[in-house]
C-alpha cells in the first residue's frame, strides 16, 4: 500500500470536492446554455442581445479573472446591497458568499457561454418539419421542446457537450484561488511539504482520469439513446 | 344536420409575404362529410390557404372559425396575432394535418408517433391511447411496423403512419398538404387508397393536391386557386370537365 503521509483523506475529500464542484457546475451550465441558445433563436431583440452579450463577454475574458471578479466583486456587491437594506428598511442581514457556490456560479457562468453555442447549432440542425408537426397537432411550446425539439437537439449536441464536460471538469482546478481545497491543492501542499511530487501529482492525474473515464461511459449511453431512430436503418 | 355547427368555415382570408400578397380574400365552408380538393399551379397560394387553417402562417385578415368557434386575434403594431394562445392549440387538436414530407417525429416509434399528441396534448390514458393507435395502424395496413422508426419505413408508409397519427387525434378536420407529392409513384396508390377510405366515411377533409383523379372521383367540391384568389370553385364534374376560365383549361390542358 502506497503511504500518503497522512495527506490520504483529504486527497480523498479534495476528490469529492471536485466531483461535486464539476456536477454541480456542469448541470448550471447547461441550463445556462438552453437558456442563452433559446434566447439566441427567439424572435426577440432584446433576449437575443443580452444573450449575445453574456457569451461574447464570458468567453472573452479569462476564466480566472471572472472567477475572483465574481466572488470579491460579489461579495461586495452583496455587502452594497445590505447596506441599503439596513439604511432603508431598518433590516439587518450578513450574508457571506460561500466559496463553493461561487465557484459553482463561475463555472456555470462560464461554461454556459460555451454550451449556448453547442446547443444553439443542434437546433437548428433540427428539421424544420419536426417542429411544425408539434405544433401543428396542438403542443404547447414547452411540450414540443421537451418531447420533440430537445430529444432530437440532443444528438447535435452530445459531441460539443462531452467536449465542454472534460474542459469544465479540468478548470475546476481553479476554484484553489478562491480558497477551496479540491484535490489539487491538496496535492500540491502535500508537495511542498513533503518533497515528493510523483506521489501526490500521480493519484491527482489518475483521479481525473477516473472521472473522463466514467465520462465517456456516460457519453456512450447517451449517444445510444439519443441515436435511436437514426442508426437503425434497414 | 342543421343545428351542428359547421367543421370549418373561413371568411376572406388574407395573407402577404413582405410585399408580396399571396392570399387574396379566400373564403371556404366545410361542412361534415365534405372533401374540398384545392388545385391549382404551384405559386398560387393552396398549400398558404391551408397551413393558415391552422395558423402554422398566420393570415393577416379574415376569420377563421373551426366547429363554431372563432379564432380570436390581437391586433399590433406589426401585424396581427392570435390573442390566446391556449385556444389555437386547442383548434389545431381539432385540425389534423398530414405534410407532403410526412414529418414523422424521427425519434419515435411509428406507435409512439401515432399515441404521442393523444397522450400529451388530449390527455388520453395510455394504455387507450396504444390500443386505438395499433387499431390505426392496423387499418393504415402497419399494425407489424408499429415498433418501427420512420428512418426503417418507405416513403408511403410513412405517409400512411402520419395518416394514422392525424386519425388518433379524432379530428374535427383533416388538411392534406399535398400528400403524395413526395412520393414515388409506385408508392402513391396506397396512400391514395386509404384517403379514399376516409371520405367514404364521412370524414371532412380538405385535400391540396395534384392528383386530379382523386379530386375528380374523391372529393364534392373543388377549388382551383389562381395567384391568391378562387379562379373556379364548384362541383367536379363540372368545373374539371367543364372548365370555363381559360387559366383552369390551360393548368387541365396535360390531363385532357
Amino acid at each position: 500500500m502506497i503511504d500518503f503521509q497522512g495527506y490520504g483523506p483529504r486527497l480523498l475529500d479534495g476528490a469529492l470536492l471536485t466531483f461535486e464542484l464539476a456536477v454541480l457546475s456542469l448541470i448550471l451550465a447547461v441550463a445556462l446554455g438552453l437558456l442563452a441558445a433559446s434566447a439566441k433563436l427567439s424572435g426577440s431583440r432584446l433576449a437575443h442581445g443580452v444573450a449575445t452579450f453574456y457569451t461574447t463577454v464570458v468567453r472573452g475574458v479569462p476564466d480566472l479573472v471572472l472567477m475572483m471578479l465574481l466572488f470579491y466583486g460579489g461579495q461586495i456587491g452583496v455587502n452594497m446591497l445590505t447596506d441599503q437594506l439596513y439604511y432603508a428598511f431598518d433590516i439587518d442581514i450578513f450574508i457571506n458568499i460561500n466559496a463553493f457556490v461561487a465557484g459553482v456560479v463561475t463555472i456555470g457562468f462560464i461554461f454556459g457561454a460555451y454550451m449556448s453555442e453547442t446547443f444553439r447549432g443542434a437546433f437548428l440542425a433540427v428539421e424544420e418539419g419536426q417542429m411544425e408537426a408539434a405544433r401543428a397537432y396542438g403542443m404547447s411550446g414547452w411540450l414540443a421542446f421537451r418531447r420533440i425539439r430537445f430529444p432530437l437537439m440532443m444528438r447535435h449536441a452530445l459531441p460539443g457537450l462531452g467536449n465542454n464536460w472534460m474542459v469544465l471538469l479540468k478548470t475546476t482546478a481553479l476554484v484553489s484561488i478562491i480558497g477551496l481545497t479540491d484535490m489539487v491543492r491538496v496535492a500540491a501542499e502535500a508537495t511542498k511539504a513533503t518533497h515528493e511530487p510523483f506521489l501526490f501529482m500521480i493519484p491527482v492525474a489518475l483521479g481525473y482520469l477516473a472521472i473522463t473515464s466514467v465520462s465517456e461511459l456516460v457519453m456512450l449511453w447517451l449517444r445510444k439513446r439519443y441515436d435511436t431512430g437514426f442508426e437503425e436503418q434497414d | 344536420m342543421a343545428d351542428q355547427p359547421i367543421p370549418l368555415v373561413i371568411n376572406d382570408l388574407h395573407k402577404r409575404f413582405g410585399d408580396n400578397p399571396v392570399l387574396k380574400g379566400l373564403s371556404l365552408e366545410a361542412h361534415q362529410g365534405d372533401v374540398i380538393s384545392l388545385i391549382g399551379a404551384s405559386g398560387s397560394g393552396k398549400s398558404t390557404f391551408l397551413r393558415c387553417m391552422n395558423l402554422l402562417e398566420r393570415p393577416d385578415a379574415g376569420e377563421i372559425l373551426v366547429h363554431g368557434e372563432q379564432i380570436r386575434f390581437r391586433q399590433l403594431r406589426n401585424g396581427r396575432v392570435p390573442a390566446d394562445w391556449k385556444q389555437v392549440e386547442r383548434i389545431r387538436a381539432k385540425l389534423s394535418m398530414v405534410f407532403q414530407n410526412f414529418n414523422l417525429w424521427a425519434h419515435l416509434t411509428l406507435l409512439q408517433n401515432v399515441t404521442e399528441a393523444p397522450i400529451h396534448v388530449l390527455g388520453v390514458p395510455r394504455r387507450e391511447a396504444r390500443e386505438r393507435g395499433m387499431a390505426l395502424l392496423e387499418r393504415v395496413g402497419l399494425a407489424e411496423r408499429a415498433d418501427y422508426f420512420p428512418a426503417q419505413l418507405s416513403g408511403g408508409q410513412q405517409q400512411r403512419g402520419a395518416i394514422a397519427r392525424a386519425l388518433a387525434m379524432e379530428p374535427e378536420v383533416m388538411l392534406f398538404d399535398e400528400p403524395t407529392s413526395a412520393l414515388d409513384p409506385e408508392l402513391v396508390g396506397g396512400v391514395l387508397r386509404v384517403m379514399r377510405e376516409l371520405a367514404e366515411e364521412g370524414r371532412t377533409m380538405i385535400v391540396v393536391t395534384h392528383e386530379m383523379d382523386f379530386a375528380r372521383d374523391v372529393s364534392n367540391q373543388v377549388m382551383f386557386l389562381h395567384q391568391g384568389r378562387v379562379e373556379e370553385a364548384g362541383k367536379p364534374q363540372d368545373v374539371l370537365n367543364q372548365p370555363s376560365s381559360e387559366r383552369l383549361k390551360q393548368f387541365l390542358a396535360p390531363n385532357f
